[in-house]
């Protein structure tokens, strides 16, 4: 009995297999419908409510829809993807005729570069990565400038002369904010010490995961650590709860400016500043330019000079320092400083 | 004897379909609750999974989840819990992608040599728990989920500008592998299947030859039912600890190799994590059958494969990891329920043909009296 089992299992097997080899059965693209739809947004971990990153993104999009009446789909990452997810995810939107498709991270850097081939009448875009195909607009964004500017404020308002960086996941992007903010505290008061940790080395899991960030923060604010500059998507949140709890203490926000955001309400006298990444005027942008007909094409940075990056106000907490600030950001601009975006080794 | 055979015969078809049936009754249930139509879910699932580039795309899926679920049964049929085939793909897929970079052999010389160093390497992270096991008498559990920290550190450590990585735009990734290096693939319209759907074919068929055929894995499943009555039979237990779990680590270093030699072809920030855990909700599925997980592991990339079209229709993306977490569950609990079953219904007759036997001696006891 079991031998005939096993042999009907391989034979279905093998059956099934063969049927795909010849691919029987039409593609999903054959039966896709291909109607202009609107802006297809592909969120990075974490999705839209993220307080952060991909919040700042779909602001862009919010704006679009009443300014331009567009339509538009999100679409959110799982943690652990493979690119096999990232390219479905770009595919199906563009296959149900969404244009532009914008993918919200760096991680869709190499799908969306692969996924515009197929498709050479969308336009794609992608935030925090370079373009390499025609038909994309890569989106980068000086973070290391802004980050400068935080590290100013942080310099001026310890009182410990301690303060702290924690990244999200150990990435490229991720140590030009580590890099910006050190800097920017060392040119301050070169006495103030800076402490960088990261939560994840690799794993994009850093920027979804508020209870580590949490338990990274505690330990900085037990290291006597007063202002905390936390580059961390989602898990951000966690850490500015911590410092919130401790009083007398500061964090630091970053991509939106988090003193505003109704989801971190409870804590925000607690948020110093953000450095905040202008993604949704990016993502506003390269919509309208789908919308006027002349689509964005190669990679568009921005930076401090052109307010693609700056440092918020909001809360007032840094209205003291802010002629310093402005120093600051005038000589950048000016490009009497230059700002390093990798950290020194 | 005939009777017997039936009855094993609806016990083994029982428990895959109760499992099957709780499942869809209890998604149903929260795909309900959620306030959508839980049948026009199923509905867009299967229309859309069935589609040809879907059926390249779970196959392609399926195969690391396969070979990441024999790496974990190896450990199960003996006892052993390894946790950390994560940890040993990743480490192992590392190293091999850092050779494949450094070096330019021809692709028949290259590609083995690959492939052994991931095995080995995966070997060795996966023998150090074996041996702490042994030797110091620590759990396999704590070991190797310890080494999976350790992994990923060493890597991040590593996979740093300057170090042996290269900066591309916002990645670190190592050198790439020459083009001569690269896995065939087999060619089907509209997407080509990855070659290395070999790897999976061929360590399938090991692991139910050496473990089904031969005296090594009898031993081995002997030690997982029995250790003291493995070893009053002359199996030493401690080497069977080591061995296995260096086996278990010789499949997992095989795990990142679809990813390192099909797909991406080097060792980046983006490379996949976590597949060594949905490999242990894969082997506990396919009952640590080589079909059975073959089977799993298709499901496992239909789910997901179809989970993106569900958002496309307004269904939370949760939804998925909802079904492939009850789905497990539902298949221990039932085939729990069924063996619990099917025993009590084995003890009956046991009982009711003593029952008859004595009745019958009374009979003839009454007749002699």
């Amino acid at each position: 009995m079991r031998r005939v089992t096993k042999l009907a299992a391989a034979v279905t097997t093998t059956a099934a297999l063969a049927l795909t080899a010849t691919a029987c059965g039409e593609s999903s693209t054959d039966s896709a419908g291909k109607k202009d739809k609107g802006v297809g947004l592909a969120f990075d971990v974490g999705g839209r409510d993220d307080h952060s990153f991909n919040e700042a993104a779909a602001r862009g999009v919010d704006k679009a829809e009443k300014e331009l009446g567009v339509k538009s789909k999100e679409m959110t990452a799982g943690n652990d993807e493979t690119e096999a997810d990232r390219e479905q995810r770009l595919t199906s939107l563009a296959e149900a005729g969404y244009n532009p498709v914008i993918g919200v991270g760096f991680d869709y850097g190499k799908s969306i570069n692969k996924v515009a081939e197929k498709f050479p009448k969308t336009t794609f875009g992608v935030v925090d990565s370079p373009s390499k195909q025609k038909n994309v607009a890569g989106l980068v964004f000086a973070e290391h400038e802004a980050s400068y500017l935080a590290g100013v404020a942080a310099a001026k308002k310890t009182k410990t002369k301690k303060v702290g960086f924690i990244g999200g996941v150990n990435n490229a992007l991720i140590q030009k904010f580590e890099a910006g903010f050190a800097q920017g505290v060392k040119d301050t008061d070169p006495k103030v010490k800076v402490t960088s940790q990261y939560l994840y080395p690799t794993n994009t899991k850093g920027f979804n995961d508020p209870a580590a960030a949490k338990a990274k923060a505690k330990g900085m604010l037990d290291a006597d650590n007063d202002v905390i500059y936390s580059a961390a998507g989602q898990s951000g949140v966690g850490s500015i709860e911590v410092i919130s709890k401790k009083k007398g203490t500061w964090a630091i926000g970053v991509d939106s400016d988090q003193y505003q955001q109704p989801g971190l309400a409870k804590y925000k006298d607690a948020i110093l500043t953000s450095a905040v990444k202008n993604v949704d005027v990016a993502v506003y942008d390269l919509v309208k330019s789908v919308k006027d007909g002349k689509p964005m094409d190669g990679t568009t940075s921005f930076d401090l000079k052109e307010d693609g990056v700056s440092l918020a106000t909001s809360g007032g907490f840094i209205d003291d320092i802010q002629k310093d600030i402005d120093k600051a950001k005038k000589e950048i601009v000016d490009g009497k400083i230059k700002v390093a975006d990798s950290p020194k080794k | 004897m005939k009777k017997f055979d039936k009855d094993r015969m609806v016990l083994a078809i029982g428990a895959p379909l109760l499992a099957l049936v709780a499942a869809l009754v209890i998604t149903s249930g929260v795909i309900g609750v959620t306030g959508k139509d839980p049948f026009h879910a199923f509905y867009v699932m299967l229309d859309f999974g069935i589609k040809s580039d879907s059926q390249v795309w779970i196959i392609n899926k399926a195969i690391p989840y396969y070979l990441a679920a024999v790496a974990v049964a190896i450990g199960f049929r003996m006892n052993l819990f390894n946790i950390g085939v994560d940890g040993q793909y990743r480490i192992a897929a590392f190293c091999a992608a850092v050779l494949g970079g450094a070096l330019t052999l021809p692709g028949f010389i290259q590609i083995p040599l690959i492939l052994l160093v991931a095995m080995l390497v995966g070997a060795v992270w996966s023998g150090i728990a074996g041996l702490l096991k042994t030797t110091r008498g620590v759990s396999e559990v704590v070991t190797t989920i310890m080494l999976n920290f350790i992994a990923a550190s060493t890597i991040g450590y590593f996979l740093q500008d300057g170090r042996l990585a290269v900066k591309d735009g916002n990645l670190f990734h190592t050198p790439d592998i020459p083009a001569s290096s690269h896995f065939f693939t087999i060619p089907t319209t509209p997407d080509p299947i990855d070659g290395t759907l070999i790897l999976a074919v061929v360590t399938g068929a090991a692991y139910w030859f050496v473990l089904g055929r031969t005296r090594f894995g009898f031993d081995l499943r002997a030690v997982g039912r029995s250790e003291s009555a493995a070893s009053a039979s002359g199996v030493s237990v401690k080497r069977m600890v080591v061995t296995s779990m260096v086996l278990s680590g010789l499949v997992a270093g095989l795990v990142g190799m679809p990813t390192l030699l099909n797909k991406s072809f080097n060792y980046g920030t983006d490379f996949p994590a976590g597949i060594g855990f949905t490999g242990i909700a894969i082997a506990l599925l396919g009952r640590n059958h080589p079909v059975g997980m073959a089977l799993g592991a298709l499901l496992w990339g239909f789910l997901e494969r179809t989970g993106t079209q569900l958002e496309f229709e307004e269904y939370a993306q949760e939804i998925v990891g909802v079904m492939q977490g009850v789905i497990v569950l539902c298949v221990v609990i039932a085939y729990e329920v069924v063996r619990r079953y099917g025993l009590r219904m084995q003890q009956r007759q046991v009982g009711e043909q003593l029952a008859k036997q004595a009745r019958k001696r009374e009979k003839k006891a009454e007749v002699s009296a």
